[in-house]
Parts: C-alpha cells; structure tokens; sequence
C-alpha cells in the first residue's frame, strides 16, 4: 500500500480543526433546519432521523468489522453520522423506518464503503442512496405531507409517530397526503395549467420561504438553511465559489425561461426557494470528498449542478434534479481536477516559466 | 512610513505568533564558550577549506579558511585563542552527520587580528564593496546562508530598480531582526545605502511584518532623512518572509519559475545581513557572530543572543536558563521551516536564526485520511495541489508528482499547517524531493557515461573509416596515371579534417 515516507518536515506548529471538528461544525450549521422539520412534521420525522442516522453509524462499524480493519478513527471521525443526517434532510418525514435503514445502507456500504471509505468515494453518498430510494420505491419516497406542526391539534403524538413509522399500532391521524412543490407544479404543467397559477391555488410564497409548506424532512426551510450554510462559510470549512456558481446558474436560467414563456417556467425564485435548491447547495454539492479542489474548478461543478438540476426539473421525468445533478458532477470531478489546477507561482497556465522580456543585461 | 500599493499573494496561514516569549528581551551577548567548533560548510555552496593547522594561534576575525569556486564564503575566527581540532563534528542538520570543523579554544582575551582597513563606501566602486563583503563571509542571515556577495553582484548580470530588505520575520517565536531593528535602526539603514550603492540601485524598500510596530518606528526615525528609503509595512501572514512572495507583495510581479528575483529587477536580503554588511565595509569585522532568537515553551528564560559562531547550542540553551524539562522536540531555526536538532553538541552557525524547545508537537503521523477538504490547495502560496502530490508520491509515482510541480515547492508548510487529518504532507515532499534528486543527479552521471563512450566509439569508427578511405584513395591512385587536381585537394582537406 503506502510506502513510509516520515523523514523529516515541518511543520512543528499546526492549527485546524480536526476532521472530526469538521463533520461537528456542519452538523451544528445543520441543526437550525432540523429542528425546524422537527417541529413541522412532528414525532415521524423524528424518528425516522433516529432511525436513519443510527443504521449509517452501525452499517459504518459492521463494515470495518467484518472487513477486520480497525473501528478508530473511522467510527469516531462523525462522518458516518453526517452522511445519515444528510440522507435522512432529504427523506420524506413520514417515510417508513426501512426506508432510511436502506437508504443508510445503501449510502455508507455502497457508495463509501466499497470505495475505500474517508475520502476515496467517487459519489456524495447520501445522493446516491437519495437515487436508489427514489427509483427503486417511487410511492415511499414522493408520499408528502402537509406540515402538522409538533403540538398542533390533530398532529401525530409520540404514540402515533411510532404506529407511522414503524406501522405498528394505529395511528389516529388524518394526514392531508400531498405533492411538493415542484412535483405539484410538475403535474399542473402537465394538464395544461400554468405554473403560476397551480402554485397559487397550493402554497404562499410566505409559506415557502418559512418552510411551511410539504417537502422533505429537512429541506423546506430556506432561511435557516442559509443560515447554516452563512455559518460553514464563516468557518472556512466551504468556500463561496459551489453555493454562488450553483444557485446562480439555477437563478439565471429559470429567470431566462420565465421571461421567455411565463406561463410554463417557473420564476427563478420558485426553483431557488423550493425543494433541495439550499440544502444542495451548501450542504450537498459542497460535499469535501467529492467536489473538486481548485477555486475555478469549484466554479464548474457549481454551474454544472445548477444547469443539470435546472433541465432536469424542467424536461426530465422528475420534479426534482438536484440529487442527479450532483451526482452526473461528481462523475465529472476526477476529470474536473485533472484539468483545472491552480496556476502554478512563478507560470504561465501552460506551466512554462513566466517571461517579461529584458531583465537580464 | 511607506504607502505602497501592496499586491496580495495567493495562499499563506496565520499562524499564532508566539513572539511575545522572546520579543521584549534585549539582545544580550553570551560569554565564549570552552570550545568553539566553527564548520567550514556554513553557507550554500561550496564548502572553505581550512588554512590553519591543529596547534595554531589565531586572533579573532582571522581567516582560518578560505571559500572554493564561485558560490562559496570563508571563515574566520570568532576569538582568540588555538585551533585544537580540525577533523569531523556534529553538524547543525537533522541528520546530525558530522561535517567538516576546526575547534578552536579561546584564550580569553580576544584579541582582534589586523583587520581589513575601513572604507569609505560611497566613494568606492560597487564592485569593491561586494569584494569585501566575500572576504568577510558574510552570507544570508535570514536562513538560506547564500553567499551574499554574490547576490550584491547582480547588478552587473541584471537591470536592477529595487533592493528590498526582508525584515519581515515571519515565522513564529523567531525574534532576532525584530530586535536588531529596535535596537540598531541606524547600522541597518547604513548598511542599506551601503548595500543599495553596491548594486547600483536607488530604490529600497524596508519590509517589515505589521506585528512589529516598533521596529517600524525606529527604522522610520534612522531613514527620515534618506530619500531613497520607504519603510514598508506589510501584513503578517506566512510566509511573507518568503523572497519570491516578499517581492510579490511589493512589486506586485511573480519570479519566473525557477529564476531569480533579479529577473524582474530586485535583490532580496535580510536586515541582519544589512547590519554583517556595515560592519565589514565600515571597519573591516568579519560576520563572527550573529544575533539567535533562544525561544520556546521549553526553555527557562527566552531571549535574543548575540552569539559567537561555532558556540556549542547547549552552551546558548544553559545560558538561557537551561531547559524546562524534557522538551517535545529541539528546532534550529522557526516551528515552520526550522530543522530537528538531533544534538545540542552541534554548534551555532552563520545561518542560525533561532533554537527553539518547544514543549508540545503536533501529530507526526497522519489522523485521518485525507478528506480531499481542499485547505491545503487554499493555503498554498505557490499554487500547487498538495493533495494530490502527496497521493503521487505515496504510490512512488515521482514522475506524476514532478509533473504537478513538486519541484516548485518551497517547502513552506503552510500545507500541513492546515490538512485536517493531520497528513504530513512537508514530510511527503522532501522524501520525494530527495530521492528525484537524487535520480537525476544519477541520470546525469549516466547519461555522461553513455555521451563518453558514445564518442569514444565514434573516434573509433571515424579513424577506422578513415584507414580504408586512405587505403582506397592509395590504390586508386596506383590505378590511375595522372591524378586529377582538384581530387588531390579533397584528399588534403580529409586529412586535414581526421589530424
Ligand atoms: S509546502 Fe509546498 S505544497 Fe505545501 S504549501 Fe508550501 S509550497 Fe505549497
Ligand atoms: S488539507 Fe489534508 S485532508 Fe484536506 S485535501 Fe489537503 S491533504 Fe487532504
């Protein structure tokens, strides 16, 4: 394997954060928005969070296990936790526990594990399992709910959480079943409605903007998504160039669209406010292992993922792109990285020295 | 105070300073040690060979060896006193490897030697200054030790419009030039002009690191009257001290790759040496001794010591209070780029800015595997991608690490300063660096052979060729009656050709 390279070299000093503290840090950054689904969709998504977050731990531990390499760091290093959280943002709240249990398997054993694990997957694996769930149970993983805020009357009680998310027991609740957004408007646009109208007859900007409106567990809340995403920025754990290059382009072409043919595309702020546009964007597409590592590479994987996401919402079989988007440009990242690099100190972009002419006498 | 206009580099860190330990410590000397050991390789180049023997008096500041070829410096003595060894002896290196060392045993008095005679410098020629600056062996004192002679020669090879002079200081503890600028403004700013009249320029400017106001002030007092002088504040990020990206802040212009500074028209040397440069030229002194930087968790009393070269480390570390227990790890030079000490027995030399203890190391060994973060391709100040050199290099392919510019590295560390998982990429680099070093000085040497022996083979078969040639032209001409004139003219230009 590694050829054992310790010799000699600085630095004697060193300052950053371990990977741990990393994995921490975007957790914290995803917390606001969490909890925010938490309270929206009540004891089922809380579960069904607990459920999937716990399963990508152990599937983590069963694969080092039985592949008899060592627990630590690898169980310890908290991205097997960061990986289910990020799945389980995207799950449908009141999918059922397997569900995330598959998809947790799918995420870490699939799309990491085989890989090689920290840092050698080619995938962002929560979007990989995101996929497998959506093409392989298509009911599951678009059964929507109108939020049923924790405490409201009528909400699901710890009792009823459990009978719809385990499906044990009966569960007293009439949940009004219903679209996302983009899947509402998808359909409209499909029976020759205009989008804007099969918006208004179904959500409030308001509503979309605050998260109050059917979506997955973790993604309808743009403000405190943002927030986080603020919060990563400040940390230096992600750079500006994915977030701005991807919901830009997004912003852009939907805004292009709308002025070409208002009627059947939506307005740049449907597409940024609705579905995984934030969480992907800061959360997703900025996935360490799995974007590239040049400034202006960045930039290409960012404006990738808005135009991929943007057609495919638009002129593709489903509602939404993101998740597909993100993973066409991880493929492209190998090839990204092997054409993008830094300028070299001192080069041309050719890498041949620089010149100024004159200089020596 | 300056104004310039400064550039940005790419890259860089911000590491914690740790200065305050040493910073306010006025520089003090250290009394002569029992045994000075004075290595003869104490500079970049060539090593000097010795001109004195076992048994020897010397005076202090007398040349005891003399530079080789064209990049080398000579040495003198630091005292008074006998030379009692030249043999082998612990080097200022990781390695610890012996070099060669004349020992000398001061007597005590210190007794000057007749010194070169004091100039005047403005009324010399630029070219006599640089002169006496090779015999005082005077060389970098900002680390490197290149011969500073040679690079106050560019001026002849290079349109020259700037001097710029490093005090920027920018690894952690180090506190040496800050100190000296505090405390010598006036000798600095002379030994600039002096310095600045060698190369034929009339622009300087002073860089300092925006963590030393003081030192910025006085250097603005020495130079309020010297037009020709900006005292330049810059920001405190590593490696700024750096002279490629020192110039770059400055001048706003990036050193082609592999050149000289003196390419786009600066010469780069650090304040201590500005100060080497006045003493030689002002009144003859040889660079004998050198202000360190004695700093660290792990050492009693910090301090900035005026120290004879060739002083045994243990006898400056006793002299600042001794060590506070078992240190984590002993460095010449700062926490960035400083090397191990393998022993306190080796001796201080012209080069060395600092002797740190420092009390706790970071991981030596990666934590994690490289989670491809990207942190180290931010901070690199030279525009290289440290992940994938160090993957390259882990799989041996040196081929693939070159192609991604390993060889452009400084080996600055800002890298490792930020990874994550702890990867020790510096470490990763040098083993490469070495062993392709290595590989083409092998190439060469083989490439050599096979040029020799392709030439040989050519003489060869060219004298063979030439035999028949003859020997056939000797029986054409026996055939024929009368030979042809012009045909004798070609056989005189073939032999004319073989002789
Ligand atoms: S050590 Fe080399 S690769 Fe690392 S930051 Fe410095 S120049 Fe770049
Ligand atoms: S900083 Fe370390 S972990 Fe991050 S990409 Fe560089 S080598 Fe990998």
């Amino acid at each position: 394997m590694s050829t054992p390279p310790p010799l000699v070299g600085g630095p004697y000093l060193k300052q950053s954060p371990s990977v741990t503290a990393i994995m921490g840090l975007v957790m914290v950054a995803l917390a606001p928005a969490t909890l925010y689904g938490f309270y929206q969709f009540g004891w089922p998504a809380i579960n069904l969070f607990v459920v999937t977050v716990a399963s990508a731990w152990l599937c983590e531990a069963g694969v080092l296990k039985l592949t008899r390499q060592p627990l630590l760091p690898a169980v310890g290093d908290g991205s097997a936790l960061l990986t289910g959280w990020l799945l389980a943002m995207t799950l449908p709240p009141w999918a059922p526990w397997w569900v995330g249990v598959m998809g947790s398997f799918f995420a870490i054993v699939l799309a990491k594990q085989v890989f090689g694990g920290l840092g050698q997957n080619l995938f962002n694996p929560a979007m990989v399992a995101r996929v497998i769930l959506l093409i392989s149970f298509p009911v599951q993983m678009t059964y929507f709910v109108a939020p049923l805020p924790l405490g409201d009357l009528g909400a699901p009680g710890f009792l009823d959480g459990l009978a719809i998310t385990f499906g044990f027991g009966v569960s007293g609740v009439d949940a009004v079943s219903s679209a996302s957004i983009l899947g509402h408007i998808k359909t409209e646009l499909g029976q020759g409605v205009s989008w804007s109208t099969a918006f208004r007859e179904a959500f409030e900007m308001r509503g979309m903007i605050f998260g109050t409106v059917p979506g997955s567990l973790g993604e309808t809340s743009a403000p405190l998504l943002i927030l986080g995403g603020m919060l990563l920025l400040g940390m230096r754990i992600i750079t500006w160039h994915i977030p701005l290059a991807m919901m830009g382009t997004i912003a852009i072409m939907a805004g292009l669209f709308n002025v070409i043919d208002p009627l059947h595309y939506p307005d740049a702020w449907v597409h940024l406010l609705s579905g995984a546009t934030v969480l992907g964007a800061f959360f997703i597409a900025t996935d360490l292992v799995t974007s590239p590592s040049s400034p202006l590479g960045k930039i290409v994987f960012g404006v990738g993922c808005g135009a991929l996401a943007y057609i495919i919402r638009t002129w593709g079989g489903y509602p939404e792109g993101i998740a597909f988007a993100v993973l066409i440009m991880n493929a492209a990242t190998p090839l990204i990285d092997r054409y993008i690099k830094p300028r070299v100190y001192g080069r041309t972009t050719n890498g041949k020295p620089l010149e100024y002419g004159g200089g020596e006498k | 105070m300056g104004m310039m206009k400064l550039f940005r580099i790419r890259g860089g860190v911000h590491p914690q300073g740790r200065k305050s330990l040493s910073a306010d410590q006025p520089i003090r000397d250290v009394p002569l040690p029992d045994l000075l050991h004075v290595p003869l390789q104490q500079h970049a180049g060539q090593p000097a060979e010795a001109v004195v023997k076992k048994g020897d008096l010397v005076l202090k500041g007398q040349v005891i060896a003399v530079g080789q070829g064209r990049i080398s410096a000579p040495v003198h003595a630091p005292t008074s006193g006998t030379v009692v060894g030249l043999g082998r002896y612990t080097a200022p290196h990781p390695s610890g490897l012996p070099g060669r060392t004349i020992t000398i045993r001061p007597d005590g008095k210190d007794a000057w030697a007749d010194l070169p005679s004091p100039m005047d410098p403005f009324e010399c020629e630029p070219g006599v200054i640089a002169k006496r600056v090779a015999e005082s062996g005077i060389v970098g004192m900002g680390g490197a030790a290149f011969p500073s002679a040679v690079k106050l020669d560019l001026g002849r090879r290079f349109d020259l419009h700037t001097l710029i002079i490093n005090g920027a200081e920018c690894e952690p503890y180090l506190t040496c030039d800050d100190r000296l600028m505090r405390e010598h403004p006036d000798e600095i700013v002379d030994g600039v002009r002096i310095m600045a009249h060698a190369l034929g320029v009339e622009r300087i400017v002073i860089a300092v690191e925006g963590n030393k106001p003081l030192a910025i002030r006085a250097l603005a007092h020495a130079s309020k009257d010297v037009s020709t002088i900006m005292i330049q504040e810059v920001p405190a990020r590593y490696p700024m001290g750096s002279e490629k990206h020192l110039t770059q802040t400055l001048i706003g212009k990036e050193t082609p790759a592999r050149g000289l500074t003196a390419e786009i028209g600066v010469v780069v040397h650090n304040v201590a040496t500005a100060m080497a440069v006045r003493d030689a030229v002002r009144f003859g002194r040889p660079l004998i001794s050198r202000v360190v930087t004695v700093s660290g968790e792990g050492i009693s009393n910090p301090g900035n010591f005026r120290t004879p070269i060739g002083t045994p480390v243990r006898h400056l570390i006793d002299h600042a209070g001794g060590l506070r227990g078992e240190p984590a790890r002993l460095l010449l030079g700062g926490p960035m780029m400083g090397q191990p000490l393998a022993d306190m027995k080796a001796p201080i030399v012209k080069g060395t800015n600092g002797i740190l203890a420092l009390a706790d190391l970071p991981p030596t060994v990666a934590q994690n595997p490289c989670i491809r973060c990207a942190s180290c391709v931010d901070a690199c100040p030279c525009g290289l991608v440290p992940l994938e050199m160090s993957a390259a290099i882990r799989k041996e392919d040196m081929a693939r690490a070159t192609h991604l510019g390993l060889m452009d590295c400084i080996g600055c560390g800002s890298c490792a300063y930020v990874c994550p998982s702890s990867i020790p990429l510096v470490q990763y680099f040098n083993y490469a660096k070495g062993k392709i070093t290595k590989q083409q000085r092998a190439e060469h040497k083989q490439m050599e052979t096979k040029r020799l022996a392709e030439a040989r083979t050519e003489r060869m078969e060219r004298v063979q060729r030439e035999k028949r040639e003859a020997m056939a032209q000797r029986k054409a001409a026996q055939t024929r009656t009368k030979p042809e004139r012009s045909e004798t003219q070609q056989d005189q230009d073939g032999e004319e050709v073989s002789a």
